[in-house]
């Protein structure tokens, strides 16, 4: 390497201009992309800085992840990626990542030595860039300029698509310079351009504003100001066109709110604890017209995410359930219910994971109940689309929004969503994650249950661990779920809506709506725990109340629910639901039962009451296996209160049953792992 | 000359790290990156990784005497010298630290993990001893070739 001549280039370059497209930096694109590396390995550090000089970049290092935070703050424009390390002493990767993200919407690349699985999930899932294995090549390094260029053009499209025509008239002037240039516009790249040419082109750009889109530095007082927005609205009315509107900040564009407002989501599922699929769930929610895409990224995602970020617009349901029906296999986080993110968050990781197995990601459980006030509003579309979201993931953490804030806290279930915004939140994810080792983890995807029913849920805190639809072990507490906040729940098919809180009525409607085979226990199932956390009492119950409504919903669909998964769950969460009824809790949950399998969809679940008393066994193991078999093993005459037509539920259920049981047990859905859901 | 049969002693002793697979290809990417603006880099680089690693054998040392052991420390311990000796190139130390970190993480098999740190400082210790020799003969070696 010719260290010397880099030296000299980077003494050159002048730091931190805005690079402006236009200049002539195309041929010497991508040198001078100045980048931040963050690591506490010395070694790793002095190697890494080399190797990036050694690629002719403008390298400013840190050991610390506060350093690295404080410098990016106090120049907001001044770098175009980061690197940073995972594991860190004094700040989780991670959690710089997110900050990031927020704040400056850098690209941002995670190292590390660790090559396992979960963590570089981890890291798609906190929106990552690009994740690197140490020791790390230099190659690696000489492409890392494409997360740029990549984030730039992406940029761009939202930008000419919220309508801006000057933009596409500097589109093209720009795209001469090989594609980075376009990107690279609203970067701050630094070529080798002199510092007049830059000055020039910045005057250009800044005519236009959207060409040029100067990188947006959410500092501390936009973003409050932008969230206050976001509440004021709703967070499931929050559009970034009003939410632009209502900042009423010049010169921010409604692209940029929208990016920011997708990063926001993604954040606060990821306090919630749902974190898991937040990108996509926030690509789906944020978009009005999702872009499936992310659909597909779902699948395995924990709905839980999705259903932590509350709020899936209903549209975005409808969509990600088309796109996932496409996606099937995907889409094991979709949403399920999007519902507020933030009421919802108390669960514990409400990352859904549905059978994708990702259960065991739960373990968080972390009760993020952040979201005060951010009403979730479910909307019964989104449920529905949940649903189909739902099916892979199984899991779907609903979370019912307890409403009074119940945040059962433990349960990742629940249900924080006490903010009963939830108006029906469609699938309120429960992550059930508690103890169960299965890890259901709030995948109930429990339909979130409408305010009303929120409120009841919280009473469930009870609700077992994770009551991953299928074969929850965990009776879901559902009976807590205040099933009677029915009302509550959004028409959309949820049968929720007339039902009792119970969030996974919801779910069901929303199942019902499209997911057959969407369903995929997890919707169904989820819901019921986190709303059972609040209730508590009944762990088992809630759980099964979840089932119960969730096996409701799959119940109709089992026969189109590929993934068994979510019959079972359903199945699973009816029985639950059930069987929570049954126990007497009166809870509202077995109401919500009620209402669920009256619809009749029981039957297909097969004996539901099976379920029940699989639940119930289960959850008095507490784990939430969700093996199909001891779904099965669930008596679930008894489970069943009455409360719906018990028979048609538990046929339903226990169809799901068989069809779980086939599945493997532990939890580990991924997908239809339970699923053998007859349909 | 002096200097030309020196220069072969480092090459052949260069050779022997490769071919012993104490050094891997790695060791070869850090090289790459020396220049005449920075001749000593690989040097340097390994003055601190040879720093920090003695520094956290010893820490492993010690916990390894406490009852009950602190396993995120060793943990956490593992991970750092895991990286930093893939960075480098250290080979075999490389190999005996992911040994010891499938064991830990595997069972917390204390008995075994205690072997095998000993297993680890032993390695290191022996790596040290061969590279610090090495980088001492080339800078006594450039020295004389400047002059």
């Amino acid at each position: 390497m010719n260290v010397s001549s880099v030296k000299g280039s980077m003494s050159i370059s002048s730091s931190t201009s805005t690079w402006k497209a236009g200049d002539t930096i195309s041929d010497q694109f991508p040198a001078g992309l100045r980048v931040l590396v963050v690591d506490d390995d010395p070694t790793c550090l002095m190697i890494l800085e080399k190797m990036l000089i050694a690629c002719l970049y403008k390298v400013t290092k840190c050991n610390r992840a506060e350093t690295a935070l404080s410098k990016l703050r106090e120049n907001k424009n001044g770098y175009d990626i980061v690197l940073s390390d995972v594991h860190m002493p004094d700040m989780d990767g991670f959690k710089l990542l997110e900050h990031i993200g927020l704040e400056m919407d850098l690209p941002v690349i995670m190292m590390s030595a660790d090559d396992g699985k979960q963590v570089v999930m981890k890291g798609v899932t906190h929106g990552a860039c690009d994740y690197l294995i140490k020791p790390v090549r230099i190659e690696a390094l000489k492409n890392i300029w494409q997360h740029v260029v990549r984030k730039r053009k992406n940029e761009w499209k939202e930008f000419e698509q919220s309508g801006s025509v000057e933009e596409g008239d500097r589109q093209p002037k720009q795209s001469d310079d090989a594609d980075y240039s376009s990107s690279a516009n609203e970067g701050n790249w630094k070529g080798s351009k002199k510092r007049k040419d830059e000055e020039e082109e910045t005057d250009e750009r800044d005519d236009t504003s959207t060409l040029k889109k100067p990188r947006v530095v959410w500092s501390v007082e936009l973003h409050q100001q932008f969230v206050a927005a976001v509440n004021q609205l709703g967070i499931d009315k929050a559009v970034p066109k009003k939410i632009l509107e209502l900042m009423n900040v010049p010169g921010l564009t409604r692209e940029n709110v929208a990016s920011h407002l997708q990063k926001y989501r993604l954040y606060l599922r990821r306090l919630s604890g749902v974190s898991q699929h937040q990108s996509n769930l926030s690509t789906i929610i944020s978009a009005q017209d999702p872009t499936f895409g992310s659909l597909s990224s779902l699948s395995g995602l924990d709905l839980q995410t999705l259903a932590a970020t509350g709020q899936l617009p209903a549209q975005s349901l409808a969509r990600l359930q088309a796109a996932g029906l496409g996606r099937a296999t995907a889409k094991s986080g979709i949403p399920i219910t999007l519902v507020d993110q933030r009421n919802i968050f108390s669960f514990e990781n409400p990352k859904l994971r549905f059978g994708e197995g990702q259960q065991q990601h739960m373990t968080n459980k972390q009760q993020v109940n952040l979201l005060h006030g951010i009403p979730t509003t479910m909307e019964p579309k989104q449920l529905v689309s949940l649903r189909h979201a739902a099916q892979s993931i199984g899991n779907m953490n609903m979370q019912v929004p307890p409403h009074g804030a119940q945040n059962s806290q433990n349960n990742p279930l629940l249900m924080q969503m006490g903010q009963q915004q939830q108006q029906s939140r469609g699938q309120i994810l429960v992550d059930s994650t508690i103890n169960h080792a299965p890890r259901l983890s709030s995948s109930m995807g429990q339909p979130i249950l409408s305010n009303g029913i929120a409120t009841n849920v919280s009473s469930r805190n009870g609700i077992p661990e994770n009551i991953r639809a299928p074969g929850y072990s965990q009776t879901p507490s559902m009976l807590n779920f205040p099933v009677n906040h029915a009302s509550e729940l959004p028409g959309n098919s949820f049968a929720l809506g007339s039902t009792p809180g119970v969030s996974i009525l919801t779910s069901k409607g929303a199942f019902q709506e499209d997911v057959n085979s969407e369903i995929k226990g997890s919707g169904g199932l989820m819901p019921s725990y986190d709303v059972f956390n609040d209730l508590n009492q009944h762990k088992p119950q809630s759980w099964e109340l979840q089932n119960v409504g969730m096996a409701f919903d799959t119940s109709q669909h089992s026969n189109s629910l590929q993934g068994n998964l979510d019959l079972t769950q359903s199945a699973l969460g009816q029985q639950g639901f059930s069987s929570g009824q049954m126990n007497g809790h009166n809870r509202s949950a077995a109401v919500a039962n009620k209402a669920m399998f009256s619809t009749g969809d029981v039957k297909e679940l097969g004996s539901a009451q099976n379920v029940n008393q699989h639940l119930n066994n289960l959850l008095v193991d507490n784990t939430i296996r969700i093996k199909s078999e001891r779904v099965c093993d669930t008596s679930p005459a008894n489970i069943f209160p009455d409360h719906f037509g018990q028979d048609d539920l538990m046929s339903a259920l226990l169809k799901q049953q068989e069809s779980v049981a086939s599945s493997e047990n532990e939890f580990d859905f991924d997908g239809y792992s339970m699923n053998n859901i007859p349909v | 000359m002096e200097s030309k049969h020196v220069n072969r002693q480092i090459a052949a002793m260069r050779q022997s790290f490769f071919d012993e697979e104490v050094l891997d290809e790695k060791f070869s990417q850090l090289e790459q990156l020396e220049g005449k603006d920075n001749p000593n880099f690989v040097e340097e680089v390994f003055t601190m990784y040879f720093k920090d690693s003695t520094a956290f054998l010893e820490t492993i040392e010690e916990a390894m005497k406490t009852i009950p052991i602190d396993s995120i420390i060793v943990d956490n311990i593992l991970h750092q010298l895991k990286g930093s000796s893939a960075s480098v190139g250290a080979n075999k130390v490389l190999k005996e630290v992911n040994k010891i970190t499938r064991q830990v993480l595997g069972k917390g098999n204390l008995d075994g993990t205690k072997a095998s740190i000993l297993k680890l400082r032993k390695e290191y210790d022996s790596f040290k001893a061969k590279l610090e020799p090495y980088f001492q003969l080339k800078q006594a070696n450039s020295v004389a070739q400047v002059k």
